[in-house]
């Protein structure tokens, strides 16, 4: 589960006074604050201390932009082990392994829903999947989601946490850079937005297709975004990273995303950009005065704390 | 597509190997008997030691023996097989915004008489060219060279060419600060919308997103001892093993060989190199690689610009391995 690095996981023998009170706190694991376990899912799992963004599985993900519930698309296809792949263990155990983690197929979650009242189709990777990566199925999955957006003359929308193409697929995972971004440039015909939120980490094979082709990309405060991984980068150069390096920020810097926002504030962020970059054909959405845009934002997400406004 | 991919190659590699293990250690037992004993053996020895040699020339490699041949030095680069196929090759420089990469060079020519957009992935000839060309692995600024004569192939109605060689794009800190994942995504982009039809070929290494950013092709063909993967075996043993020296082992799960790749419907073609590698014959290499993409050229020339955009796209529409529950 997401959350394992927050939540301590619970030792066989506590001592009474942890028993009393099981899980009601947690520790923030950046500025160790306790924080209540309550405050931090009203807070979309950011600490209210510092801004720290914790991983949220998908499924909190599309409770987080969503009006309502998720009308799930994916889930009906099943990864194989086309290769026979072997290495410390089985690529079939592997999968097995992450099925029962997760309760997936695979490392993808697809549907529609409303977000602010508007119609939009999510894809939700799934970084306790084996890192979030993108095999066979999370690229069929992808297009086939793309394509039905597309269809519906929805936007669509990803939240990448990945930490690359998936090596037990090797060529075929490979292939599934070239198969996305092309299921995704039928939405682009049809004038249809794709944003996408890049959560951490997302590296590798889905930072250079689908995730940074977006037509505007957010980030989150925090996470690692980039190609290469840092060690390989530091065996290359020989010398240490600069602080921040591949961090959200540093990517705000250097014009690589549009903007980093605040996961208790990316709601409202898309609501407005999806209202600006509506398709040219089809019904017209009205913009939402900037008054009922706030309150409604205000109704359904805590509003994050003065001076945590990371997005620009 | 969920069938395991046949390892036939492999199994004959190693029966061959068993075989050729064997012989050798009678040669060397006899050879140890003759030195001890001072008697004349050579007329065993001889009939034995023709064997050995035919055994070897009929023995197919193995996946990790063909990484190292697609790495062999002296095997032709990919602007050895430009200047030996095309002619008035013009080499154009530049992104237009930051630089001119030397791993991941272009322009137009004539390939065996058709106009071409050449996009050649160029390891380098010499250490201090090699140096130059960082061995390969294109900067961002490579990837938007790409970008930018690809705009120029539609413009001018030029079939792309694209020779892949490279270990992967390169792992540096500026190339991260220059956005090298954004880089290869838009030229992954920009190629599936070509209006032009394109045939790639891997000549010798494809690494990872490096290698698939000028890959998007309508046919994509690959010499007989090159290979194509997510990942290097290097990278996949450091990441699975934390050891890089496992990299054979990685070699063998990745199957990434040619004859891997043609049973899993990633590349349409495997290109024969002459017996032994192409570096052992550059010349005859050289003419098989024209020959075979001038025919798939001509092949394409045959249908509509709407057919070079659509079959692209179903040709990798379609590659995947899953099933339906």
């Amino acid at each position: 589960m997401a959350l394992d690095r927050f939540f301590p996981r619970r030792k066989p023998q506590v001592n009474r006074a942890e028993q009393d009170t099981p899980d009601l706190w947690a520790k923030c694991p950046k500025c160790k604050a306790n924080i209540y376990l309550r405050e931090l899912e009203q807070q979309l799992y950011v600490c209210p201390k510092c801004g720290f963004h914790n991983r949220v599985n998908p499924q909190k993900r599309a409770d987080v932009l969503l009006d309502g519930p998720l009308e799930v698309w994916s889930g009906h296809i099943w990864p194989v082990d086309a290769l026979e792949f072997h290495d410390t263990e089985t690529y079939p155990d592997r999968l097995k392994r992450a099925q029962q983690k997760t309760g997936r197929p695979d490392a993808i979650l697809t549907g529609r829903g409303e977000l602010d009242g508007l119609p939009v189709a999510l894809a939700i990777m799934d970084f306790e999947f084996s890192g979030g990566s993108m095999g066979s199925v999370v690229g069929e999955e992808i297009a086939r989601a793309a394509e039905r957006a597309a269809a519906e003359g929805i936007p669509f929308v990803l939240v990448a946490a990945s930490g690359g193409a998936r090596m037990q697929e090797s060529a075929l995972s490979l292939m599934q850079m070239a198969k996305t971004t092309i299921a995704l440039e039928g939405l682009a015909r049809r004038g249809l937005p794709y944003i996408s939120i890049l959560s951490d980490p997302t590296t590798g094979g889905v930072t250079a297709s689908l995730a940074t082709i977006a037509d505007v990309i957010i980030a989150e405060p925090g996470a690692l975004i980039g190609f290469a991984g840092p060690r390989v980068i530091q065996q290359t150069i020989r010398q240490n990273l600069p602080e921040g390096f591949q961090r959200a920020e540093f990517l705000l810097t250097h014009g690589m995303v549009d903007m980093v926002t605040d996961r208790r504030e990316q709601r409202a962020e898309l609501s407005k950009l999806l209202r600006l970059l509506q398709a040219r054909i089809g019904p017209k959405v009205p913009a939402k005065s900037s008054e009922a845009g706030a309150s409604e934002a205000g109704a359904s997400q805590p509003a994050p704390q003065e001076g945590e406004h990371h997005h620009v | 597509m969920s069938k395991p991919v046949p390892t036939p190659p492999d199994h004959a590699a190693s029966s061959a190997q068993h075989s050729i293990d064997q012989l050798q250690d009678r040669i060397r037992d006899l050879e140890q008997t003759a030195h001890d004993t001072g008697q004349n053996l050579d007329l065993a020895l001889g009939p034995l030691r023709e064997q050995l040699q035919e055994l070897h020339s009929q023995k197919l490699p193995s996946r990790w023996e063909r990484v190292q041949l697609a790495r062999t030095a002296g095997r032709p680069t990919a602007l050895d097989y430009a200047e030996w196929i095309c002619t008035d090759f013009v080499e154009l420089h530049g992104d237009r915004v930051y630089g001119d990469d030397q791993a991941l060079i272009g322009g137009p020519a004539y390939w065996q008489g058709r106009r071409v957009m050449l996009l050649l992935q160029q390891k380098g000839r010499d250490t201090k060219d090699k140096i130059k060309r960082r061995f390969g692995s294109a900067n961002p600024e490579g990837y938007r060279k790409a970008v930018r004569l690809m705009d120029l192939a539609d413009k001018f109605g030029l079939p792309v060419v694209a020779l892949i060689d490279t270990q992967g794009a390169y792992p540096g800190l500026e190339a991260e600060e220059r956005g090298q994942g954004w880089a290869i995504a838009e030229s992954i982009q920009r190629m599936s919308r070509l209006k032009v039809p394109a045939v790639c070929a891997v000549i010798g290494e494809g690494g990872s997103g490096g290698a698939l950013a000028i890959g998007i092709g309508n046919r994509v063909l690959i010499m007989e001892n090159a290979w194509y993967s997510v990942i290097s075996p290097e990278g996949a043993a450091s990441i699975i093993w934390k050891d890089a020296s496992k990299a054979p082992t990685a070699a063998e799960a990745l199957k990434l060989t040619a004859p891997d790749l043609l049973a899993l419907g990633i590349v349409e073609e495997v290109i024969a190199e002459p017996a032994g590698g192409a570096h052992l014959n550059p010349q005859q290499a050289a003419h098989n690689l024209g020959q075979v993409v001038s025919r798939h050229l001509d092949e394409l020339a045959q249908q509509s610009p709407e057919q070079w955009q659509q079959g692209r796209a179903e040709r990798f529409r379609k590659l995947g391995a899953f099933e339906e529950r």
